[in-house]
């Protein structure tokens, strides 16, 4: 086999013996416990929202009842997301991956709709 | 060493055997198959079962071809020829072209290549193989039970409300097998994000690893929304909920948005393995790095992410939106420059290499032409004014059989023969696969480019009568896909044979650089003795040059 | 109890040749790489999911649009009450799984346990609420198909509700397609992380997750909070469009 180079800092660009699986890589995040003072927080935060898109739905908000109640919407899925699921306290690699999920989504949505809305005939 | 004309080099044959332990033979029994969670083992269990289905698919695409060899409908009724077309395409792109590279060249060689002892989940990859056969099973089922003669497209509201076939059997099959595909591509991005071996940074992966992971990417991205369409039209079938129906304000279009979706991406899922084959194939018969890896790598990823973006260029003549069909044109001009790119790298890669003509290298001969062909005539089809004319015709035919067979199939037979010896240890005969690669060139030529003619011409595809004035091209095209069943017949023998009465092949027949070539043919079943640690770069034909005079190493 | 970060000589197995925890698979180098890489690997799955319900999405988005009236008529004859409570439900589910997760990571047997229970109770309850109106539709005859009835929309028996043309009357056997569609989907998604639950409670009770093994509850919680996540969109979106 090929030479070995003994190291023993923890560089991700100098392979490590003592680190094989590279777990020190960039990709690495130090492993955080939140606790139940946070969850408890972010339930209600996430409580009022619920109230809040109760009563939204309730006003006669005409053009921005969508927008407003999609807007708190996403506003308590990136509360559920960053805390629940840990993202606030994860790798790169994992808030990456989650934002390109979303991106993906956002062009099926957005790209189709586009198609929906420039149709000269009927419907729109 | 080398001669002139090939860079073959095997060990003795007198003395030659096969490593006494190896992942074939560490554990015997059929169980120890069915059951294992060796990628390797598991990557054979594919290359098997696709095997099997590529030639119902070929007896489906005979069928097809027998029928227009004359003008008239005269070999069977039109809804049987309809079921014909449906079948092929179905078992050829879903069962057969979308896990070809990937479940069996990927599966086998992408831990080995990262330097990892197997992939991340290997229960999960033996569930990918099971699920396959799933969704081999319903196939097979609706089969059986008449087929269904939809086109692979499932075009609403004809599969919704205007058929009596085994829509929804078929349904389930594509249903099931796309989670096979979601499975494998969710272990190919988790072990080479998290499973390289020290030193292999992502600059020092072999091109093969990087398509393998932008497909993988579109398999996670895509598949799922193929599933709900397909979800959707089984409720519109049984229950009738008219969301795609439009006598109840439903837009048979919706599905169609849903469908391409996925259906767009997945043309790039079955290339992009293929580009990784190609690769490898052309570095090592150019004795030479791969020009420009850094944009070959990138390109891979480009094609991942714009090829999310053109669907609808599949719609352009079904009642999308003027401006959005200006729009998907203009995205799809787009997405044919990383594909582009490869091909100018891989014809730098050529330039004052040692350019030797093994099987393997003749194949991306091949594949460089003809799929360089297929790819331009998709531009011609991205831009509308062409597409009005050609759509629906046999210049779609033959533009996408181009890039899938003369493309895709080429480049998956380059890497069955390439790797051959590595996955069995055994080396093929080389006369009888050299006459097989040319035999099928010719064949495909014979076959599909008749096809753009006719097509362009005016003969629409799907149809199994046809006006007599394109019968002298339909006959060419059978023809030449006699010949090309000749050309796909003949490995199947003599890679069979090979197993039994091969040459021996030794670590690294083709002396190729990659940590694949580094360790005993066929590997061990935990791939590596010790993890290497990666010092040189991908194609390093200095280190490999340099390592070969300190080489030992087989077990036994 | 105070947030910390466990140091990595913490979650790691000394780095001995062969010691690792048992359940650390052999083909990965450290237990830390096996966590993270199946983290990865629901994260993954996690995104198909938003896909999956994507397309839903796309065609409730369409649908609105194309058909706001229908779309108004047919969310106000669903329950706001019930929609709201299994709304709390099932957040108040998302708590007591991240705090299972937590009970998990700081080895406290009993109180993971207690909260994989309190999880499958409050998920019960949503499903027993949603069979409850699930009833309702089947009764008042909004379940698309041959039976569906239209006649509640184009003469409202409440006053307050606005009458809808036989032709817009029609189009709300679309929402109710996408309603089934899309509450019947999470709900099958619920029902498959109600059974696992259950897996993890026997488990748990064995203590096999407070021993440092804490991944698979950890990312079942993942899967459990995304299931959370698209009933936050449903609620508004089906319940909600417009209810003054």
């Amino acid at each position: 086999m090929s030479d070995y180079k003994v190291s023993t800092k923890h560089d991700p660009h100098t392979p490590d013996k003592h680190d094989p699986a590279n777990v020190t890589n960039p990709e690495h995040a130090e492993h955080h416990i939140v606790g139940p003072a946070t969850y408890l927080g972010i339930f209600a935060i996430l409580m009022v929202g619920t109230i809040l898109t109760v009563v939204a739905s309730r006003l006669p908000l005409g053009i921005f009842t969508a927008p407003v109640a999609l807007a708190i919407a996403v506003t308590k899925a990136v509360f559920v997301v960053l805390f629940f699921m840990h993202v606030k306290y994860s790798t790169r690699l994992v808030k990456l991956t989650v934002a390109a999920g979303f991106f993906t989504f956002s062009i099926l949505v957005i790209m189709s709709m586009s198609d929906y809305i420039s149709r000269a005939w009927g419907q729109w | 060493m080398s001669t002139a004309n090939t860079i073959v080099n095997l060990p003795d044959q007198r003395t030659a055997k096969l490593p006494k332990v190896n992942y074939i033979n560490k554990e015997h029994g059929l169980l120890s198959w069915l059951l294992t969670a060796d990628h390797k083992r598991i990557a054979m269990l594919y290359l098997f079962s696709i095997t099997g289905f590529f030639l119902l698919g070929g007896f489906f695409a005979g069928m097809v071809r027998f029928e227009l060899l004359t003008p008239a409908g005269d070999l069977m009724a039109a809804d049987t020829y309809n079921k014909m077309f449906t079948m092929h395409g179905i078992v050829m792109i879903f069962l057969f072209l979308v896990p070809s590279v990937p479940a069996t060249l990927g599966n086998f060689l992408i831990p080995i290549m990262i330097g990892a002892k197997d992939l991340a989940f290997p229960r999960i990859n033996l569930l990918s193989w099971y699920l396959y056969l799933g969704g081999g099973f319903f196939t097979l089922a609706s089969l059986v039970l008449g087929g269904v003669d939809t086109g692979w497209t499932f075009t609403t509201p004809l599969s919704t409300h205007y058929l009596n076939t085994h829509v929804i059997t078929t349904a389930t099959a594509i249903f099931i097998a796309g989670f096979s595909s979601i499975f494998t591509g969710l272990n190919f991005i988790v072990t080479i994000h998290r499973m390289r071996a020290p030193g292999m940074t992502w600059f020092r992966l072999p091109l093969f690893v990087w398509s393998n992971y932008a497909a993988s990417i579109m398999m996670v991205l895509g598949t799922p929304v193929l599933a709900i369409a397909i979800v959707l039209v089984a409720l519109e079938r049984t229950v009738g909920i008219g969301v795609f129906d439009p006598a109840k304000g439903g837009d048979p279009l919706l599905f169609q948005h849903l469908f391409w979706f996925y259906s767009h991406p997945a043309v790039y899922i079955m290339i992009l393995p293929g580009f990784g084959v190609i690769s490898e194939v052309i570095s090592t018969f150019s004795r030479k790095r791969v020009f420009g890896y850094t944009a070959v790598a990138f390109s891979s990823v480009a094609i991942a992410l714009f090829g999310f973006f053109v669907w609808a260029h599949h719609m352009f003549i079904m009642g999308v939106s003027n401006y959005s069909a200006l729009v998907f044109s203009l995205l799809t001009m787009l997405v044919a420059v990383p594909s582009a790119i490869k091909i100018f790298n891989w014809a730098f890669t050529l330039q004052k290499g040692s350019i030797t003509f093994e099987t393997p290298m003749i194949y991306v001969f091949g594949f460089i032409g003809l799929f360089t062909i297929g790819g331009l005539t998709g531009v011609f089809l991205g831009s509308l004014g062409m597409d009005i004319h050609l759509t629906e015709t046999y210049f779609i035919v033959a533009h996408f059989h181009f890039v899938m067979v003369g493309g895709m199939l080429m480049a998956f037979l380059a890497g069955i023969h390439f790797w051959w010896p590595k996955m069995t240890g055994r080396m093929y005969p080389e006369g009888m696969s050299k006459f097989a690669a040319v035999t099928t060139f010719i064949g495909f030529i014979l076959t599909f480019f008749p096809q753009f003619i006719v097509g362009y011409l005016g003969m629409p595809r799907r149809y199994h009568a046809y006006p007599a004035e394109y019968q002298v091209l339909n006959v060419l095209s059978t023809a030449g896909a006699t010949v090309l069943g000749v050309g796909y017949m003949l490995p199947l023998l003599y890679l069979g044979w090979s197993l039994k009465y091969g040459a021996i092949a030794g670590n690294n027949p083709w002396q190729a650089t990659g940590l694949e070539w580094q360790i005993q043919s066929p590997p061990l079943t935990e791939n590596f003795i010790e993890i290497p640690i990666v010092e040189q770069e991908a194609y390093d034909y200095e280190w490999l040059a340099h390592k070969t005079e300190k080489e030992v190493t087989t077990v036994g | 109890m105070a947030d910390h970060a466990l140091t990595h000589d913490e979650v790691v197995a000394p780095h001995g040749v062969h010691e690792h925890p048992f359940y650390q698979k052999h083909h990965f180098e450290t237990a830390e790489q096996q966590r993270e890489a199946a983290g990865f690997g629901m994260w993954l799955f996690l995104l198909t999911e938003i896909m999956f319900f994507g397309g839903l999405f796309m065609a409730y988005l369409l649908y609105r649009n194309w058909y706001y009236d229908a779309f108004v008529s047919g969310s106000n004859t669903l329950s706001l009450s019930l929609g709201l409570i299994n709304t709390i439900v099932l957040i108040g589910s998302s708590l007591t799984m991240a705090m299972a997760v937590w009970a998990a990571e700081v080895r406290k047997q009993g109180a993971l346990v207690m909260y994989l229970v309190a999880t499958i109770v409050l998920g019960c309850v949503f499903l027993g609420i949603k069979t409850v109106e699930y009833k309702e539709k089947f009764e008042l005859h909004h379940v698309p198909g041959a039976s569906f009835d239209i006649s509640e929309f184009v003469h409202p028996t409440d006053k307050a509700e606005k009458p809808l043309p036989v032709d817009m009357a029609n189009k709300t056997q679309i929402y109710f397609s996408l309603y089934f569609a899309m509450t019947g989907v999470h709900a099958f998604h619920m029902i498959i992380g109600l059974g696992m639950l259950i897996y993890f409670v026997i488990k748990a009770r064995q203590g096999l997750y407070t021993t440092g093994y804490v991944q698979p509850i950890e990312n079942f919680g993942l899967y459990w909070h995304f299931v959370d996540i698209v009933w936050i969109f449903l609620f508004p979106l089906l319940y909600l469009i417009n209810r003054h």
